[in-house]
């Protein structure tokens, strides 16, 4: 089953590596087929940054993200941006905390820059996505999820971030 | 080993015009490498484009003869992926200062073992005589033919601000001083610098008033200013004379440097 | 054996230079080509390897010719306007049959266009954009895995044919990240040794290629830009001289254009094909995995220069050839060389791979 995920959020909070990691997951560690594309502006920090990736059983021909079933937002402007216009039948990770709108689509609410904030650090915000993103979704096993970001953050934070992925996964899981 | 054992002579004749200082150059060049006991093989010329270019030409070991002005780059190349190299550069006045005056700065801001010999004729004299950027003022060239209105490159003065090593300047009438200065730039670690004047009778010399080959070297000896004696005019408080140029010694320094030999 | 990674196609480019021997990068950065020089500059020193940034990319381009007469597997790597800088010593390289390796992952052009979009715009400059009658390799891979193998590739045809090869890649493949099957060692194919005793650009082979005389080695080469003679001679002004010299340097690449062919070929009987290389190799493999039609067939082109030609009389029934290319029809018109049925260009240009349905589209069209 061939899954299109697009990541919007600002320059700075790991758009790019949270796109990387879930691709890393699923060709590492669910011997799946992933490819990962992202959208290059000159802005090093701020701004709307975008980044996507493509997961499926079978090898992918055409690499781009065409339409989303997938959307993870972290920002007002990646929303307004790379998120307003998903589909209905798509399904949306919205950082509450950041984003105050809402799309037509199913949405799922994850505070997930202000519960980092609170219980850890902010920077792992992405993270904590990552995790709701699997709970919720199930893209990638939870297994793959964990050592593919051991894979990707820097040696010293490996606690910090499962601990980030653990909130995540229960922020994200759905009744 | 002499200095004519260097010699590529199934090259022979040049193509240097009768009374061009070139070949004195590569003379004193082929002498102060002579002296340093290299093996051919072990050593390697590199020139661009022009006069001074079709000087590895004429030399009996590996040579690369390039692009206009991109010798030192093609030499950084040769040097750092074989530092045990001996790499020796000969270019011009337009080949060093105009085209390839960024790779100049470069390479001495690197810092990078080679030993770059620059013949200055203040012209292009292989095709045909058009202004470089050491014409000096006021004289003539095919597209200066008003007289040159641009401030002439002071060579020197730019290798030692970029980083050179060791920065020379002498004329083709100083033969030893040349041979020396090469000598002292071959082993000195780092870049090293010698600029020569020398008289193009047929490009530079029958233009501005130098109608004889011996009016021009003449002209080279006695507008030579010795650094020492340069400095010791400063220091007395002395003007120093607009029409002469600094000869000498300019820069000995031992700044960090690549591709230096293991 | 071989490894599964997850790579951009810059780091498989990279890596497969360094799994191919390459001990020189000279570079100078630009997007979107700046990772490859990145991890060459933090893997080439460790392994006993020189990487070096240059003052721009004319002198990068000189010094990977400088590295490559010491005997070195030299690259760099740059993009458009980089590339147009590099023109001058790419044909050095050519007369002075210098092996190196440029690898231009493409932008959008003219001039500084769209640094971090993907183009094809200069497939007709590789091939013609230094001055002269020259003759050149150029490779295009579509996936990850092509940006490891091909480059291996480059490497091995520029040391046999002693010509620079290019890497011609596009934003969309240098910058994506996909499963990549990463070999433990690659094929080495080596520059045929120099005999010593003979003249140094003297050719006795059928192939035209003569063996290459390191530096160092005692050989005495000079090496020049101008026309020269089999002992490495300037001999500007004898025109016999340099026409068989410039025949002798077209011919050598042009004599071994099958040899180097490399493409893929589906339905051979189709009507409709699809020729491409690069990036919309991607969206015709989506189009024909859709669509299932025996009646669509697809030239997919892995070494574009020398143009395999050969590939395209196997479409027996060819009604018309569809080029879909990130430019406005550049090899589309050397496909019209070689056949005598409509090429049909499809362009694409704002930095974008071609849509599935805009290709599926065009198959919709009446011929």
């Amino acid at each position: 089953m061939r899954h299109e995920i697009r990541f919007s959020g600002f320059g700075g909070q790991g758009i790019i590596l949270s796109a990387v990691i879930i691709g890393r997951a699923a060709v590492m560690y669910d011997n799946k087929f992933a490819v990962q594309t992202q959208v290059y502006g000159p802005e090093a920090r701020g701004g709307a940054s975008m980044s996507q990736v493509v997961i499926d059983d079978e090898q992918i021909l055409y690499p781009k993200v065409a339409i989303p079933d997938i959307y993870v937002i972290m920002s007002q402007e990646g929303f307004e941006k790379y998120g307003a216009s998903a589909h209905e039948s798509a399904i949306m990770l919205i950082d509450s905390t950041l984003v105050h709108s809402r799309p037509k689509c199913k949405y799922i609410e994850v505070p997930a820059t202000g519960e980092a904030k609170a219980t850890l650090k902010v920077i792992v915000a992405n993270i904590v996505m990552l995790g709701a993103l699997v709970s919720a979704t199930h893209v990638v096993s939870e297994e793959s999820l964990k050592k593919a970001i051991l894979d990707s953050v820097p040696k010293g934070t490996e606690d910090l971030n499962l601990k980030a992925m653990q909130l995540g996964l229960e922020l994200g899981k759905q009744p | 080993m002499s200095y004519d054992e260097w010699f590529r002579t199934d090259r022979l004749p040049h193509i240097y015009c009768a009374g061009c200082g070139n070949g004195t150059i590569i003379n004193c060049t082929l002498a102060a490498v002579d002296q340093m006991g290299w093996k051919k093989e072990d050593t390697v010329f590199v020139s661009g484009i022009g006069c001074s270019s079709r000087a590895p030409g004429y030399i009996l070991t590996d040579s690369l003869h390039t692009t206009h002005g991109r010798a030192l780059a093609f030499a950084t190349g040769v040097k750092m992926a074989k530092p045990a190299f001996n790499v020796v550069v000969f270019t011009g006045d337009g080949d060093l200062a105009a085209i390839g005056g960024n790779h100049f700065i470069h390479a001495c801001r690197r810092n990078i073992d080679m030993t770059v010999v620059c013949m200055n004729n203040q012209i292009y004299g292989m095709t045909g005589g058009q202004g470089s950027p050491t014409t000096p003022l006021k004289c003539l060239s095919s597209t200066t033919p008003y007289g040159c209105a641009e401030p002439p490159f002071d060579l020197c003065e730019l290798a030692t601000a970029a980083g050179a090593n060791y920065v020379a300047r002498w004329t083709s009438y100083h033969v030893k001083e040349l041979e020396k200065a090469v000598k002292v730039g071959l082993e000195t670690p780092g870049f090293s610098f010698i600029e020569v004047l020398v008289q193009c009778p047929t490009a530079f010399g029958r233009r501005n008033k130098f109608r004889q080959v011996a009016d021009h070297v003449e002209f080279l000896k006695s507008h030579s200013l010795l650094k020492a004696k340069r400095d010791r005019l400063i220091d007395q408080g002395q003007p120093v004379p607009e029409d002469m140029f600094v000869v000498g010694e300019i820069t000995k320094r031992n700044r960090p440097a690549m591709g230096v030999k293991p | 054996m071989t490894r599964t990674e997850f790579w951009q196609g810059n780091t498989a480019c990279a890596e497969g230079a360094l799994a191919a021997g390459c001990t020189f990068f000279g570079g100078y950065p630009i997007t979107p080509s700046t990772e490859v020089a990145e991890l060459m500059a933090a893997k080439l020193p460790k392994k006993g390897g020189i990487f070096i940034q240059m003052e721009d990319e004319i002198a990068s381009m000189a010094s990977i010719i400088g590295a490559s007469w010491t005997g070195a597997r030299a690259m760099t790597a740059t993009s458009g306007p980089g590339f147009s800088l590099m023109m001058e010593n790419i044909g050095f390289a050519v007369m002075t049959e210098t092996p190196c390796v440029v690898v231009n992952v493409q932008r959008g052009g003219p001039s500084t266009g769209q640094p971090t979009m993907s183009a094809q715009g200069d497939m007709m400059q590789v091939r013609f954009g230094s001055h002269g009658d020259i003759a050149i390799i150029a490779l295009s891979p579509a996936t990850v895995q092509e940006m490891f193998e091909l480059t291996v590739k480059a490497f091995n045809h520029a040391d046999k044919y002693r010509v620079p090869v290019f890497l011609m890649a596009d934003e969309t493949v240098g910058h994506m990240r996909e499963k990549i099957l990463v070999p433990d060692s690659v094929e080495k194919i080596g520059r045929k040794p120099f005999v010593p005793g003979n003249p140094p650009f003297k050719v006795t082979d059928p192939d035209l290629i003569p063996g290459f005389p390191t530096f160092g080695t005692g050989q005495h080469v000079h090496v020049t830009g101008l026309t020269h003679d089999e002992r490495g001679y300037p001999a500007a002004t004898n025109p016999p001289l340099h026409a068989a010299l410039v025949k002798r340097l077209v011919d050598k690449i042009e004599n071994a254009r099958d040899e180097m062919a490399d493409y893929d070929i589906v339905n051979p009987e189709a009507e409709q094909v699809f020729v491409a290389y690069g990036g919309p190799v991607r969206t015709v493999m989506q189009v024909m995995h859709d669509k299932k039609d025996k009646n669509v067939g697809f030239l997919r082109i892995r070494t574009v220069w020398p143009f395999p030609e050969k590939a395209l009389l196997e479409f027996k029934n060819a009604k018309r050839f569809l080029v879909p290319e990130m430019n406005l029809g550049q090899i589309a018109r050397e496909i019209e060389r070689h056949v005598t049925v409509p090429v049909v260009p499809i362009p694409k240009l704002g930095g974008e791979l071609h849509t599935p349905a805009e290709l599926a589209a065009v198959l919709e069209e009446k011929a």
